[in-house]
């Protein structure tokens, strides 16, 4: 599986603002790539320097073997972008868009009549852009970005503002470009998003990618730790949950013991002590981290902060 | 290819401009309802047998009015290219390999297009208030417009370049293109004009627009005016190399 885009040592500033640097990475051809981070930690300017529409002050980048910055119409002819905050004329309509934006590439469009069908548009090709719903307007763009049957799609923020229906349908779609043998290299803010959708991800903070990899693999890197929460009467459950090996902490809040510990056999030794001790309990939960965990502990802030 | 692009924006462009509610009236029909309105004042109504004495009024009136059609046309397009630029959708357009000269082209184009219409429109409507001579070629008349309001277009984009926001787009144009036509020569001569104004006109389009639209309407002849039109050009080019640099997309 080779790479389809390259990213070595980017660096790109407006002003005295450092927008992006050091950024380096690669996309492996047919995965879904994404790079998450907070607002303003620089994914858009780095995809925009990957699409060609600005041009970094250092470094090198390379698209399906084309330059994006010389090579532009080139490479615009053979990717799909939908660009965050973007819009429509108010008053086009679904249609117009679509065989305006088929009519503007040189690779023989997809069939516009199909893709608006595969996108649940085909009862809305006659309404104006500004009639449209948010999660309307989505796949409208997605639409556009496919509609050249592109090599590489670019999703910028594809579900914010997006109820969590119109989310998941839109992460359905995106799953089903990559079904098609295409790569996907999107941003979000969304940690779920990263985790549900993502081949790999790159969280990048001010600027910089701190680490890359799949997203298990991230978790199981900076989070390892595991926690089961349980609630039982038995008086002398504190006492055993705390001889359990490799627990770290046990805590209680009236009947409810929070026990955490690292690596994945935590659960099955929890399991073990509960049924050696004949200990009865009457909830049992495991908390697992995530990206967002991942996140927190990689920055020291939320990513909602 | 590109020019395939090129036609389908300016169509789409023209379709979504009409659906604007005041986008047709605004520029076609208003214009000439006040055209009209002007008609029924008495004073100003210019009867078929009133002889030479209004020469002023036969000339200097449809040339006053194409000037404001062109820069009606002009204004619209300032507010345009600055709404579309607020939305994103001119940089959505610049992620097709659309080129980026392609996209303002296909602009001007409906801007021409309209301007031609509302004219059209004009002399059609204003038939009985204000009958034109059959000396008047409205052919080349047309085309004197349309190459005046592309010359402005140029200025347009200047503007739209400088404006801040969409909001004021509209006002920002008017302020720097309706005081340009006091300078124009419609009202005044030129060369009456105080030095420093004087200087300011001389590299304003409206100036060469002026004359040009002056002469064609009297009847004469292209080639008496060839200055008129290279400086409309000379306009046009110094404008588009400096718009190339100073315009913002996003």
């Amino acid at each position: 599986m080779g790479s389809v885009i390259q990213v070595s040592g980017v660096r790109k500033t407006y002003g005295a603002m450092v927008a992006v640097d050091e950024v380096s990475f690669e996309v492996n051809d047919g995965e879904i790539f994404g790079l998450i981070g907070p607002n303003g930690a620089g994914k858009t300017t780095t995809m925009e320097c990957i699409e060609g529409l600005r041009r970094p002050d250092r470094g090198t980048i390379s698209v399906l073997g084309l330059d994006p910055f010389r090579d532009v119409y080139k490479l615009q002819d053979r990717i799909g972008v939908q660009l965050q905050q973007a819009q429509l004329q108010k008053r086009i309509k679904v249609w117009e868009a679509v065989d305006l934006w088929a009519s503007l590439y040189k690779k023989k469009a997809v069939e516009g009549k199909v893709l608006l069908e595969q996108l649940g548009l085909t009862d809305k090709r006659d309404a104006w852009f500004m009639n449209l719903s948010g999660g309307q307007k989505q796949r409208l763009f997605i639409a556009l970005a496919l509609i050249n049957d592109p090599e590489v799609v670019f999703l910028d923020e594809l579900t914010t503002g997006l109820d969590p229906q119109s989310r998941r349908a839109i992460w359905e779609l995106v799953r089903g470009i990559r079904e098609r043998g295409k790569t996907v290299f999107l941003t979000t803010h969304l940690m779920e998003e990263a985790e549900r959708l993502c081949d790999r991800v790159a969280i990048i903070e001010h600027g910089r990618i701190i680490d890359i990899d799949t997203p298990v693999r991230l978790v199981d890197r900076h989070c390892p730790e595991r926690s089961v929460v349980l609630a039982t009467d038995d008086p002398g459950a504190e006492e055993r949950f705390r001889a359990i090996p490799r627990v770290e902490t046990v805590t209680r809040v009236e009947l409810r013991y929070t026990i955490r510990g690292r690596g994945d056999d935590l659960v099955t030794e929890v399991i073990r002590c509960l049924s050696e001790n004949r200990i009865r309990v009457t909830d049992f939960r495991t908390i697992l981290p995530n990206l967002e965990d991942v996140f927190l502990k990689l920055t020291g802030h939320s990513i909602r902060e | 290819m590109m020019l395939r692009g090129l036609w389908k924006l300016t169509w789409i462009e023209i379709k979504v401009f009409l659906r604007e509610p005041m986008g047709a009236f605004g520029t076609i029909v208003f214009p000439v309802l006040i055209f009209l309105g002007l008609g029924r004042v008495p004073g100003l109504r210019v009867a078929g047998s009133s002889g030479a004495g209004s020469s002023y009024i036969l000339v200097a009136l449809p040339v006053l009015v194409s000037l404001l059609i062109a820069i009606s046309a002009v204004l619209s397009l300032v507010t345009i290219i600055s709404i579309y630029r607020e939305g994103g959708i001119l940089k959505r357009l610049r992620a097709t390999p659309l080129r980026p000269q392609t996209i303002l082209t296909a602009h001007v184009i409906v801007k021409l297009i309209l301007t031609a219409a509302t004219l059209a429109l004009l002399v059609a409507a204003g038939k009985r208030y204000y009958p034109i001579g059959a000396h008047v070629p409205f052919l080349s008349f047309t085309m004197a417009l349309l190459i005046s309001t592309w010359s402005i277009c140029s200025i347009g984009f200047l503007i739209a370049s400088i404006v801040p926001t969409a909001r004021f787009a509209q006002p920002i144009g008017a302020i720097i293109l309706y005081p340009m036509i006091g300078v124009s020569g419609v009202f005044v001569r030129v060369e009456s004009l105080p030095p420093a104004l004087h200087a300011v006109a001389r590299v304003l389009p409206f100036t060469y627009a002026v004359p040009l639209l002056q002469g064609i309407w009297s009847g004469e002849a292209w080639s008496a005016h060839v200055g008129d039109v290279a400086a409309l050009v000379m306009v046009f080019l110094v404008c588009t190399t400096l718009s190339a640099k100073v315009f913002r997309w996003e």
